[in-house]
């Protein structure tokens, strides 16, 4: 053997023990190094949760009648893994299952596909799951259509049936509640992604409202077989099964027969404003027991079809929801929808004005209006009176008296030159009543409003400053009018400043001050119950279906309302002579039920999108008997025109409801609650509950 | 007449066991080994599947098994004859590798499977793979040329590289048709194996490696490489690239491997393999069953036979004083390095996808049938050894 032959040969052989050892290298760290993470990784190849939902728990209103429940339903639901394999992509799969279960094939194409697979602006209605998971098309199919599915798996790929529980609205009062109660829907990636949320895949979870705020009781635990499939996912093994556990039932404050007439009356009103010619699109109502924040009823307009939910949701359906032709149903306008409170507002003004040591008992000026600077302050709902009481400034709603004494104040606090030590009185006050601040509803979503005190003028320049001294390059088009300009080259200068006008729009609820309904309803239980600010509470208790109590909802103070005896004497007496002798008499006039309020008709700046200027907000607030305040009723139609002719009409119906009034007789037989708001928990049994005659 | 029988059978067993007692025992054993330990990973890669399918849970245990009663006949009878003489047979065994290398190019009579053109379909199931046939017709053929003249102790010359490398790159353009490349690499690495060994200019050795190199790069480049050869290197390098297709598979194999951890979770009881998430892993990927069910220490069990196996062939080769003889045994050497390197290291994600069996253990006739042949050609070397 030559040499290099020889030499050649050990190359060889280094080159064979090389390659060994490299594969040996590998091999420790495969399955040595990083065992574990390889175990754990074949693991999820190879076992599959199983979950069968829980039954979830009801819904019901404070004497047990259901508002929403579940009851067995069929789901059909698709297989994208399967129809995507298909020649066509499984589109006539689509359309044949959609006609089966009476569906618009176009709905349910639509319906099963992931979101990312749609042009942005046509995801109306999109999947937010994914592929490899079923995309239930309806929950409420019928036996036969199930059967027809699963006896024809030839015709029907990839499309499965399967008894569900669906959620269901018994609506025994003819209540909707939509958006108090919310709805469930499929886990989303997101949701998955939720380290403080434990779900399952096939779970439904709350969305929104009262499904979403109390999910973690009314969901119950998903029974989790695990079992151990091949590639072709059959089962081989099972490793894991328990049962699952019923979710409880969340009992409510509610009362289905109030929430059923506040919705109507709210729906009533809202058509009276159309009429009447005003755009009128949305409004909100709420009951409230102002000794304890209990909300009786909540309703909020436009609204929906709890039931779509359920029964596949059409791509037209989808959309209107959030449309602003249809009035955005899905907002929740109770407590997601901001307005200016305007002439309700006054009620905070009497406080700010006792607080600066006004004689709430004395007269003063109301003319027609009040010069400035150099602008002049209109009186809005009345011409001039001349000299008045405060009361009866308050019952006819003058404002000249209110810019008088929100200019003298502002003057008093330095004008633009702000001095050391600032009494703000008026902003004290709404501070006092939580103005700008979320009332902490249990509801999800809920907005804090806007108190527009210095601070906030502050951020609101120095985030704005840039675009109001721009404002001719930086605005619209159809935004560059003279004033427009005017006004943004002023605010440009010293918009950080409070003005004259900003303090005297804010003494008459104007200007850039903003609150909800549910503030709105909040302030006026202070004012009825003399300055308890309590928590608004849908919840009363959380019921195991044994019937125990698992978790009692108990009244809770937020605060103080900066209220003297005098002071609230004082409004109790001047919001009932509103109802008496001012904006609301025509409307009470005869009313057997003793009820203050006040009206309020907001100016909104703002445009609608055709263009048009927006109407006024129409407000009324109040509470009644004004000798023992137990309920606050507030009711808001936005776009809806004047306070009195529309929202206070609709107080009224829904005071007649409440205490079972027809034209000027109490009949307490037909009273909703004759015994007072119930204080003992309902038994609770969804599926016999029968309605109280009222 | 009787006796006279009766002599010749038990002469003819004596001879049999006489030709057995001297072969290398510890090659025997390696061989042995793995061929156990193969049929038992095969069985288990099939036997949980097929059952749940209403098959035979035997069905490719029966079928590995006459695979290897043939593969170790035809090791045997590799033996019988003095390899120097089997030099007659050169031609006709590569030639008969050419003609089926044709023959799986032409429609109706080669069968794809993989990507890859390298089947001809026999009537009864059964599949034979002429590339199998030619990693011997090459090693042997071009150890003869290259040893040809070696009475003398002088090296070979250019020309007769010249001619080597034209006995093997028929075979080896016909496979890339294929396209194999898998197999070509295997292929190549013999062939320059034996060229170095053979005492050829270092040149040679220098210029063919370049020219492997640059070969791979273009071929990539100008896609003389098959669209799945592609895919298959993308899913190496970015396994999530395709995971359906090769990326899944080179997935779940790691993952299967890894999950076996140092001791596996027992012959027939791996999860990954009853659910065959692996798949072809009876074939290909039958060391993926091995690393599930028998763990780093089963594996590295195999790893230890595949070592051994290498060291007594490289023992043979040393002690043998004939050129053909030791060049045979370094064809078969890198051969056999080669394959197992690409097979496990491809099921554990080291080297990119390739479709070559893994040596002794995986199931499939031709593969089984030439490495028999192989290791008989080795023991023919030994057992002629001086």
């Amino acid at each position: 053997m030559s040499l290099r032959s020889r030499l050649n040969i050990v190359i060889v052989q280094a080159l064979v023990i090389s390659l060994m050892v490299a594969l040996l290298g590998r091999l420790f760290y495969l399955q040595v190094a990083s065992g574990l993470k390889y175990q754990n990784a074949a693991l999820s190849i190879q076992s599959r949760d199983v979950v069968t939902p829980a039954v979830r728990g009801a819904i019901t209103d404070s004497s047990g009648i259901p508002l929403v429940m579940d009851r067995p339903g069929m789901v059909i639901s698709v297989d994208r893994s399967v129809l995507d394999k298909l020649p066509d992509s499984g589109k006539s799969v689509i359309s044949k299952v959609a006609l089966l279960v009476g569906l618009k094939p176009d709905d349910v194409f639509i319906s099963t596909r992931l979101c990312g697979e749609l042009p942005i602006g046509q995801r109306a209605g999109c999947w937010k799951g994914t592929r490899f998971q079923p995309i239930p098309i309806t929950r409420t199919a019928t036996q036969a259509q199930a059967l027809k599915v699963l006896e024809n798996s030839d015709r029907y790929p990839g499309i499965d049936a399967k008894p569900v529980p669906v959620r269901s609205y018994p609506s025994l009062a003819g209540e909707n509640g939509s958006h108090v109660l919310g709805y469930v829907g499929s886990v989303t990636e997101l949701d998955l992604a939720n380290p403080d949320k434990h779900y399952y895949r096939d779970e439904l979870i709350g969305k929104s409202g009262l499904e979403y705020e109390y999910d973690k009781y009314l969901r119950g635990t998903a029974g989790i077989k695990t079992v151990i499939v091949d590639r072709k996912e059959a089962v081989t093994q099972q490793a894991q099964n328990t049962a699952p556990k019923s979710g409880f039932n969340l009992v409510t404050n509610l009362d289905a027969r109030l929430q059923a007439a506040t919705e109507k009356a709210l729906a009533t009103s809202v058509r009276r404003s159309k009429s009447m010619g005003y755009h009128a699109d949305g409004g909100a109502a709420i009951v409230m027991d102002v000794k304890t924040g209990k909300v009786l009823a909540l309703a909020s307009y436009p609204t929906y079809d709890p039931n779509i939910w359920q029964t596949g949701l059409t791509q037209a359906q989808a959309k209107d929801l959030f449309s602003d032709s249809a009035g955005v149903p899905a907002l929740i306008r109770p407590i997601q929808g901001m307005y200016a409170p305007a002439s309700t507002f006054k009620s905070i003004s009497v406080v700010a004005a006792a607080a600066a040591g006004y004689n709430l008992n004395a007269s003063y000026d109301c003319p027609a209006s009040v010069q400035i600077g150099n602008r002049v302050f209109n009186n809005f709902e009345v011409k001039s009176l001349g000299r008045v009481s405060l009361q009866k400034a308050i019952a006819v709603s003058c404002d000249t008296i209110w810019y008088q004494i929100a200019y003298d104040q502002w003057v008093k606090d330095g004008g633009l030159r702000p001095k050391s030590g600032l009494h703000d009185y008026f902003f004290t006050a709404a501070k006092g009543f939580g103005i700008g601040k979320s009332t902490g509803i249990d509801l999800p979503g809920e907005a804090s409003g806007r108190l527009p005190d210095r601070g906030w003028k502050q951020r609101y320049y120095d985030q704005n400053k840039n675009y109001l001294c721009n404002y001719s390059t930086r605005a619209k088009k159809s935004d560059l009018t003279p004033y427009l300009i005017a006004i943004a080259k002023e605010n440009c200068v010293d918009g950080y400043m409070l003005r004259a006008g900003d303090a005297v729009n804010f003494s008459i609820g104007q200007g850039d001050t903003l609150i909800t309904p549910i503030q709105m309803a909040q302030v006026y239980s202070t004012i009825a119950n003399g300055g308890t600010i309590y928590k608004p509470e849908i919840a009363r208790a959380i019921v195991k279906p044994d019937g125990t109590v698992v978790k009692e909802f108990k009244t809770e103070v937020t605060g103080t309302a900066p209220l003297t005896p005098e002071v609230t004497a004082f409004l109790h007496k001047s919001l009932r002579s509103v109802a008496t002798e001012g904006t609301a008499a025509g409307v009470f006039a005869g009313f057997p039920i003793h009820v203050a309020g006040k009206t309020g008709t907001a100016q909104d700046l703002g445009r609608n999108k055709n263009g048009s200027s927006k109407d006024d907000t129409s407000w009324f607030a109040s509470f009644a008997p004004v000798e023992a305040p137990q309920y606050a009723v507030v009711m808001m139609v936005s776009q809806g025109g004047f306070g009195a002719s529309v929202s206070a009409v609709g107080v009224h119906d829904i005071y007649a409801a409440l205490y079972g009034v027809s034209g000027s007789t109490i009949d307490p037989k037909k009273a909703i609650f004759p015994d007072g708001i119930p204080s003992q928990l309902p038994k609770i049994d969804v599926k016999n509950a029968k309605l109280a005659k009222p | 007449m009787r006796s006279r029988q009766f002599k010749s059978r038990s002469h003819r067993r004596n001879h049999f066991f006489e030709n057995f007692s001297q072969w290398d025992r510890l090659l025997n054993f390696s061989v042995g080994a793995l061929s156990i330990l193969g049929t038992l990973l095969v069985w288990a890669a099939t036997k949980s599947w097929f059952a749940n399918q209403g098959l035979d849970p035997q069905y490719y245990l029966k079928r590995h098994v006459i695979n290897l009663a043939i593969g170790i006949a035809l090791a045997y009878g590799t033996t019988l004859i003095d390899y120097r003489l089997l030099r007659a047979y050169t031609p006709i065994v590569w030639g008969l590798a050419v003609l089926g290398l044709v023959a799986v190019l032409i429609p109706h009579i080669g069968s794809t499977i993989n990507g890859a053109r390298a089947w001809i379909a026999l009537p009864g199931g059964f599949n034979i793979q002429p590339a199998e046939l030619a990693k011997i017709g090459i090693i042997v053929g071009i150890s003869m040329i290259l040893a040809e003249k070696r009475d003398s102790d002088a090296n070979p010359n250019d020309l007769d590289v010249l001619k080597a490398l034209a006995i093997a790159a028929i075979p080896i353009v016909l496979i890339l048709i294929q396209p194999d490349l898998g197999t070509v690499v295997i292929i190549s690495a013999a062939v320059v194996a034996i060229i170095a060994t053979s005492g050829a200019p270092t040149r040679w050795v220098v210029g063919l490696l370049l020219v492997a190199v640059v070969g791979g790069l273009v071929a990539v480049k100008a896609g003389v490489v098959s669209d799945y050869q592609v895919k298959r290197l993308q899913s190496f390098v970015d396994p999530t690239a395709d995971p359906q297709m090769s990326g899944y598979q080179l997935r779940q194999s790691r993952i299967t491997i890894g999950s076996g951890g140092i001791i596996g979770k027992g012959l027939f009881s791996g999860p990954q393999t009853n659910g065959r998430f692996v798949p072809e892993q009876q074939t290909d990927f039958i060391f993926t069953v091995a690393g599930e069910e028998l763990g780093f220490l089963g594996c590295g069990f195999i790893l230890l036979c595949f070592g051994l196996f290498f060291a007594r062939a490289f023992t043979i080769a040393k002690r043998t004083n004939d050129l053909f003889g030791r060049l045979v045994c370094v064809g078969v050497i890198a051969w056999f390095a080669f394959q197992t390197f690409e097979n496990i290291g491809m099921t554990m994600g080291l080297v990119p996808m390739t479709g070559v069996p893994l040596p002794f253990m995986s199931y499939g006739g031709s593969s089984m049938f030439a490495n028999m042949i192989a290791v008989g050609l080795l023991q023919n070397v030994h057992l002629r050894a001086r």
